[in-house]
Order: C-alpha cells, then sequence, then structure tokens
C-alpha cells in the first residue's frame, strides 16, 4: 500500500483501485480543535481537486479536495460522533472517505511521504 | 484542503493586491513567542491566537484563570477641567455625575445614531477619564474625539502602557497574592495599585463573563509582572481564539462584527447603555433616532442563536424566510466548548426575536436550523459584592 499527499495537506492510501483519503498531521496541527467533519456520502462522483469535505476547527471552516477522480465509497461515520479523531488520529482512525479510483496514472502527480516532509518544513 | 469562504482567519492582504499595513510590536511580543504562542496579525498586530489549543484554554479560563494580552486595545487618559461634560456629548452615558473610579460601558455614537465603537470609561478624577476603546479603532477614536471635544480637553493614548486581563473564577484570589487589596474591588470598580514599585490600574472587569480584573501597566514592567501572573498556579497564558469563544458564550458584542457604524445601540440590543438622564434629555448624538428606535421598536434586533446540530454557523451567514430570501445576518458564530454545541448572534427582523422562535440560517448553500434564545449562553459570574 502507498501513499501519496497533495500540497492542500490531503492524504490518500492506495490498495489496488481503493483509496482512503483523510488530512495529514500538519494540517490537523494548524487547525486545532476540530468539532465538526462533514464527509461525502457513498456513490457521489468526485473529479481530482473537488470540493469533497468541510472539516470546522473552532475557529474556522475549511474545504478537504478529493486528491483523485473517483467515486465515493463511503464517508469515515465515526467522525459524526467524534470529530475530534481527525486531531488525535489523522492519518488513521481520522480518516475522511474511501473512493474508488477511476485514474491510478492521477497519483504520479502527488508527493510521496519523503516529498510532503520536505515541501512542509519549507512552510 | 484550504479555508472555505466562511473562514476568518486574517490572510495576507498581498493577493489582493493591497499594500501591507506595517505590523508593530506590542510589549509582550516576545514573551507570547517565548511561551509558545502561537502569533497572528490582528488589528495591526502579532498577537497570540492560541498557546496549546482554543478548547483547553477556553475551558481552562472557565475553570481557574486565563491570562489574555488586550495591550492591542487603546488606553486613553482624557484631562481637561470639563472632560465629564464634553465627552457627554459624544456618547449616552452619565459621567459628570458618576461616581469616581467606578467603570462603565459607553458607545461612541455618529450624528446618525450608529456605533463607531463601544468602550469602557471611568471617571478617575472630576478632570481625568480613563477610558479603554478597541485596538481597530482606536485611532479612529481619538481623530473623532479630537475633532469633536473642545481645546481645553487633551487625549493622551497611552501607547506606554500594556494591558493584561486576568479572568475565571480563581482570577483575583491569584492576583490578590501579587497585589493586595485587588479583592475588596467589586464588579467594575476599579483603582490605583502598585506592583514592584510599578503603578498598576486596576480594575474588575473583563470580556469573558467571568469574575476577573484588567490590570494597566506600564510597558517597561509588562513581562515581568506577566511572568509573575503565570507563575501562580491558577494563572495560564490565554490566545485571544479563546477569548473570542468566552466573550461570544457571554453574549457579548464584538467590534467590528456584532456593532459598525450602521448598527445602532437599540438594534444591537445595548439599550443599558442609553442612561435615564441622558435619555430624558435626549442630548447625545443620533438621540432622536435612538429614541423612536426605543419606543417602536428597530426594525432588527441583535439575537442569539442555538444552531441545531454540531456545525458552526458562522458570520456572514444569511437568516433567510420561507422562500429563503434574506432577512438577517449571522455577525458571530462558532462552536461554543462549554455549551458543547454552536451558537451564534445574529440581526433578526424585530418579530423573530422572541426567545424561542425557530430561524433559518444559510451557509455555503447549506440550511441549518436554530432558536432564538436569551443571553448570555454561560451565565456570567461578575463579583458584585457580598450578599
Amino acid at each position: 500500500m502507498s501513499r501519496y499527499f497533495t500540497e492542500d495537506h490531503e492524504w490518500i492510501d492506495v490498495d489496488g483501485d481503493i483509496g482512503t483519503v483523510g488530512i495529514s498531521e500538519y494540517a490537523q496541527s494548524q487547525l486545532g480543535d476540530i468539532v465538526f467533519v462533514e464527509v461525502p456520502d457513498a456513490g457521489r462522483a468526485l473529479g481530482k481537486g473537488d470540493e469533497a469535505a468541510v472539516v470546522e476547527s473552532v475557529k474556522a471552516a475549511s474545504d478537504v479536495y478529493s486528491p483523485a477522480s473517483g467515486n465515493v465509497l463511503e464517508g469515515n461515520p465515526a467522525l459524526t460522533d467524534e470529530p475530534a479523531l481527525v486531531n488525535s488520529d489523522p492519518e488513521g482512525e481520522g480518516w475522511f472517505f474511501k473512493i474508488t479510483l477511476a485514474d491510478t496514472s492521477e497519483l504520479d502527480t502527488l508527493m510521496d511521504e519523503a516529498g510532503y516532509a520536505a515541501f512542509v518544513a519549507k512552510l | 484542503m484550504s479555508d472555505a469562504p466562511a473562514s476568518h482567519d486574517h490572510a495576507s492582504h498581498d493577493d489582493d493586491g493591497f499594500e501591507p499595513l506595517e505590523i508593530l510590536t506590542l510589549p509582550l511580543d516576545a514573551w507570547h513567542r517565548a511561551k509558545g504562542g502561537r502569533m497572528v496579525e490582528f488589528a495591526g498586530y502579532h498577537m497570540p491566537v492560541q498557546y496549546e489549543g482554543i478548547m483547553a484554554e477556553h475551558l481552562w479560563t472557565r475553570e481557574h484563570a486565563g491570562l489574555f494580552d488586550v495591550s492591542h486595545m487603546g488606553q486613553l487618559s482624557i484631562t481637561g477641567e470639563n472632560v465629564a461634560t464634553a465627552l457627554e456629548a459624544l456618547m449616552p452615558a452619565a459621567i459628570h455625575d458618576a461616581p469616581l473610579n467606578k467603570a462603565r460601558y459607553s458607545l461612541l455614537l455618529s450624528d446618525t445614531g450608529g456605533v463607531l465603537d463601544d468602550l469602557m470609561l471611568t471617571p478617575q478624577a472630576p478632570d481625568r477619564v480613563y477610558m479603554v476603546v478597541n485596538g481597530a479603532t482606536k485611532y479612529d477614536d481619538v481623530a473623532h474625539m479630537v475633532e469633536h471635544l473642545p481645546d481645553d480637553v487633551t487625549l493622551n493614548l497611552m501607547e506606554d502602557h500594556a494591558l493584561l486581563a486576568v479572568q475565571g473564577p480563581e482570577a483575583v484570589e491569584a492576583v490578590e497574592r501579587l497585589v493586595p487589596g485587588v479583592k475588596s474591588l467589586t464588579f467594575m470598580q476599579a483603582g490605583a495599585f502598585a506592583w514592584n514599585g510599578h503603578a498598576l490600574w486596576i480594575s474588575r472587569s473583563g470580556y469573558t463573563g467571568e469574575d476577573g480584573v484588567e490590570i494597566s501597566v506600564p510597558a517597561e514592567a509588562a513581562e515581568a509582572f506577566a511572568d509573575a501572573l503565570v507563575a501562580q498556579p491558577e494563572i495560564k497564558p490565554i490566545g485571544l481564539g479563546a477569548r473570542d469563544s468566552l466573550r461570544l458564550e457571554a453574549g457579548l458584542p464584538l467590534y467590528g462584527h456584532d456593532l459598525d457604524p450602521d448598527t445602532t445601540p437599540v438594534q444591537a440590543d445595548l439599550g443599558f447603555a442609553l442612561f435615564k438622564r441622558r435619555r430624558e434629555a435626549a442630548d447625545f448624538p443620533g438621540a432622536a433616532r435612538i429614541l423612536a428606535e426605543r419606543e417602536h421598536g428597530p426594525a432588527t434586533k441583535r439575537v442569539g442563536l442555538l444552531v441545531d446540530g454540531r456545525q458552526p454557523v458562522r458570520e456572514g451567514a444569511d437568516v433567510v424566510d420561507a422562500s429563503g430570501a434574506a432577512v438577517g445576518r449571522v455577525t458571530s458564530g462558532g462552536f461554543a466548548p462549554t455549551v458543547g454545541a454552536p451558537i451564534a448572534m445574529a440581526y433578526v427582523p424585530l418579530a423573530a426575536s422572541v426567545p424561542g422562535t425557530v430561524v433559518t440560517l444559510s451557509q455555503r448553500g447549506k440550511a441549518h436550523r436554530a432558536t432564538v434564545t436569551a443571553m448570555p449562553f454561560v451565565p456570567h459570574r461578575y463579583f458584585r459584592g457580598v450578599k
């Protein structure tokens, strides 16, 4: 399984043609206390870069974009009751949605973990 | 991931083609950075938005005590033989016959009755008034007052002073250890004190709904005094993020958001700031309009809203009628840590301002149900004296 990152601080884990999407540790630390997450419904078609989810901290609302095109398999139901999972485990239990990837070659434009770490280090 | 349009984060003006304003430095700038404060631009200064996190800081303040640096606000010493009477021409407070060392909330009003700023003033002597105004408006306030006050009134913007607020149920007990006598003040009382040879001006007030004090301290003593305050086990430094969520829960309006020059005191539900003698004399700016609104009701009124569900509805969202047309506007909104739910302030049509009224809010194309509720959202805990 491989993990890729966007410059907008989403991550995507890829297992065959299924991707799992969330926001990075860096992103959650910048947002602070997360109080609400709106995840996409199953079946929704997303293009790469489309607004897919909304994450709200105490102070501000932010959009989460889909790192790749495809159809949503499911949103993470755990985030409805416990949005703070995004703070406590952003790159694990705090995932946002799973997607059936339409075109895995889109992933070539994303950063790997080392590339993202270097990107964040410059921010 | 990026900020949605509803975000209130202060973006750089570079992208808009504006020249960025010079960011000024306050006395505790280095102190905040050393304490791990995350600094943001606010009212022309770098200010700490948070330390360990807004939620934790908010709850700490409600349970213990928080130290807030509010040095960006304007402290004014206004002097002159007839200063109190002269100031009455610009605001609806009773000042010349007010007790000394008693703070009061007032409003700088335009000729048409709009709120130019909200402020705290304290008559310190028959010829001297101390005033605290908002940071973002302080230079405009000074210009307005210089233009409208008689020549024998002198304004001193005390930029050589920091302003610290210590707020929370354990605040006064902790400050008392450093500044004996503070405990004797009751809500809105003020007085001169000293710490390590430095003169302090302390009022038992604040903007969080909690008991606490605001302390004016000479800039050169600010770091040492802030160190002494946070050395008390009850007191932690708290950022502006929690200050905003605390004041929202307390039902207190924030200038530039819930109040602006197009808003009258009656619309803003600040009728308590219109003193009886001044109402009877109708001798403050915009009195005709304001008193007519007071008698017949304003078109719209500021209310508190409990928002259904978990999603915060923020400043800028519309209040809509059954056909979806905007009939009002959310002016502050967010998640309330003490309440454990989203809350907001909004201007709604007068008929919808009665507590219990259900209204619909529209934010980014999504409808949210909310119920008008009496404020504060969290009860005030001001110390009004031993009963």
